[in-house]
């Protein structure tokens, strides 16, 4: 039935969420944290956002989900890589960290 | 299915609390603005599923508004580092 | 539907408000305290949205938490590096200040609980539905900010370009920022016209469903804004000349408008029921670009360069 599927999707898409918040407040440096966050952005919307997906009707709808969707896709893993840069000038020290070519 | 919805929405609420104590307890701003931009994106699933909920479509348009001020509130904190500026 | 298992979660929300609120007045850095008012608009929005008035949820989060929160980043770049934290109040004023917030609050509760029999369907209501179709439009909302109570929507201009004139004289505006790099160059290019057609949409829908000029202008205040970020002189936008112009345009149209009413009908801003529709649209039209152009030039918070230097023309 439409409603369980509905569900199934918005809950697994929860999960993501819920794992996306703890990864923030449990893991131990900036990278490993935005890492964390863009799996929530990308994944929980995504999946949430295909469970409401099912329960409109209207194409337009449908549309503007579809739309948001992507934007929070897009936005979020260019703002990630925005952000990451901004926290390795903030603290150089991190660099030496990273591989070769990621620098 | 509502009540499902409901408790789906609550679940949500309480995941944004939780990055939001834990936005207080970071001390650097970079790690401030990457719980902000998971913040936003938890605002924009709870009017996707309120927008369910409430039978109010209207709050698409809301979530949308929300996710595209993310990035651009995203832009404005990363870009202006002193050696930005013209002199 | 059962109401009162969300109560959980509007009591979270009010939480959360109160708890960023005090966040943002005590946090350690100015910078903090900015990141936290930024989320205080977000959790609002969703207050307005759980209330279920989307057109307010729509300002607070473009023009509360996105671009009040850009207008603070970019005034915090601007301060001097070591004048970050704020000084402390001393306790007598806390005191004071704590006790008037208090009588207040004991007032709106009183207030609120008085109006209990008072909900969505009260005679107030009514009212505007009951006068909807000479209104020339169908969103409530948008019928009362335009129509009925429009003598209210001019005034609100005016007093945004006040503020803006206030601003223009605090100083210099912000100089142009270098090009952005090749990431963040890249986002902006599409963001810019994805809000321009936001806004667009927001405008147009304003008639029929939550929307209108201040959501709208809101959203092409954010694209100019990232023009900014972006590298002015890389992306093109409307001189100061232009801007000026158009921050004045809405109030100077919509003046017009009414005074054309007032000659028509002999009420000041009495719109004739046929042109409603049309005369709406074109007033919102007018302030939308005036909202935007009014934003934009307070983000970019002082006068243009050309005023300092006295060579009697305005640069391009």
């Amino acid at each position: 039935m439409l409603d369980a599927l509905s569900l199934l999707l918005i809950f697994s898409g929860l999960a993501f969420y819920l794992a996306g918040t703890i990864g923030v407040l449990r893991l131990p440096d900036t990278l490993c944290r935005l890492h964390a966050v863009t799996k929530a952005d990308n994944l929980g919307l995504g999946l949430l956002a295909s469970g409401v997906l099912l329960q409109l009707s209207d194409p337009l709808q449908m549309l503007k989900l579809l739309l948001i969707w992507l934007l929070v896709l897009a936005a979020s893993a260019t703002g990630g890589q925005l952000i990451a840069r901004h926290a390795l000038d903030e603290r150089p020290d991190q660099r030496a960290e990273l591989p070769e070519d990621a620098k | 299915m509502t009540e499902m919805l409901i408790i789906a929405v609550i679940l949500l609420g309480a995941s944004l609390a939780l990055a939001l104590l834990g936005m207080l307890r970071q001390r650097a701003p970079a790690d401030r603005i990457l719980i902000a931009q998971l913040l936003g994106s938890n605002g924009v699933g709870l009017l996707l599923l309120l927008s369910l909920l409430q039978q109010q479509s209207a709050l698409l348009d809301v979530a949308l508004v929300l996710a595209v001020l993310s990035v651009v509130v995203v832009i404005a904190f990363t870009r202006g580092r002193k050696e930005q500026h013209n002199a | 539907m059962t109401p009162g298992a969300l109560l959980y979660l509007d009591l979270l929300m009010m939480g959360l408000m109160l708890v960023l609120a005090v966040g943002a007045l005590y946090a350690r850095s100015l910078r903090h305290a900015v990141i936290l008012f930024i989320v205080f608009g977000l959790v609002v929005a969703l207050v307005w949205a759980r209330l279920r008035a989307p057109d307010i949820a729509l300002a607070e989060a473009a023009i509360g938490s996105g671009l009040a929160g850009a207008l603070l980043l970019a005034a915090l770049r601007d301060r001097r590096r070591g004048a970050e934290s704020a000084p402390r109040s001393p306790a007598w004023q806390v005191v004071a200040v704590g006790a008037v917030v208090a009588g207040l609050v004991l007032l709106l509760a009183w207030a609120f609980l008085d109006l209990q029999g008072e909900r969505a369907n009260g005679p107030l209501a009514d009212t505007v539905r009951a006068n909807l179709d000479v209104s020339g439009v169908s969103n409530p909302v948008t019928a009362v900010l335009l129509n009925f109570r429009a003598y209210d929507t001019l005034l609100e201009l005016t007093v945004l370009l006040a503020a803006l004139l206030g601003v223009m004289s605090l100083g210099p505006q912000r100089p142009p920022m270098d090009a952005a790099e090749p990431m963040a160059a890249g986002l902006i290019g599409w963001l810019i016209p994805l809000l321009i057609v936001a806004g667009s949409y927001l405008l147009w829908v304003g008639a029929h469903a939550p929307g209108g000029a201040f959501q709208a202008g809101a959203l092409l205040a954010a694209a100019a804004v990232l023009a900014d970020l972006g590298g002015r002189r890389e992306f093109r936008l409307p001189g100061q000349t232009w801007l000026r112009l158009l921050a004045v345009a809405g109030c100077a149209v919509f003046t017009l408008v009414g005074l054309a009413a007032l000659i028509g009908s002999g009420v000041l801003l009495q719109l004739p029921p046929d042109w409603a529709g049309s005369l709406i649209l074109l007033i919102e039209l007018f302030a939308t670009a005036s909202i935007a152009s009014a934003l934009f030039l307070v983000y970019l918070g002082g006068h243009p360069p050309s005023w300092n230097s006295r060579e009697g023309h305005p640069d391009a």
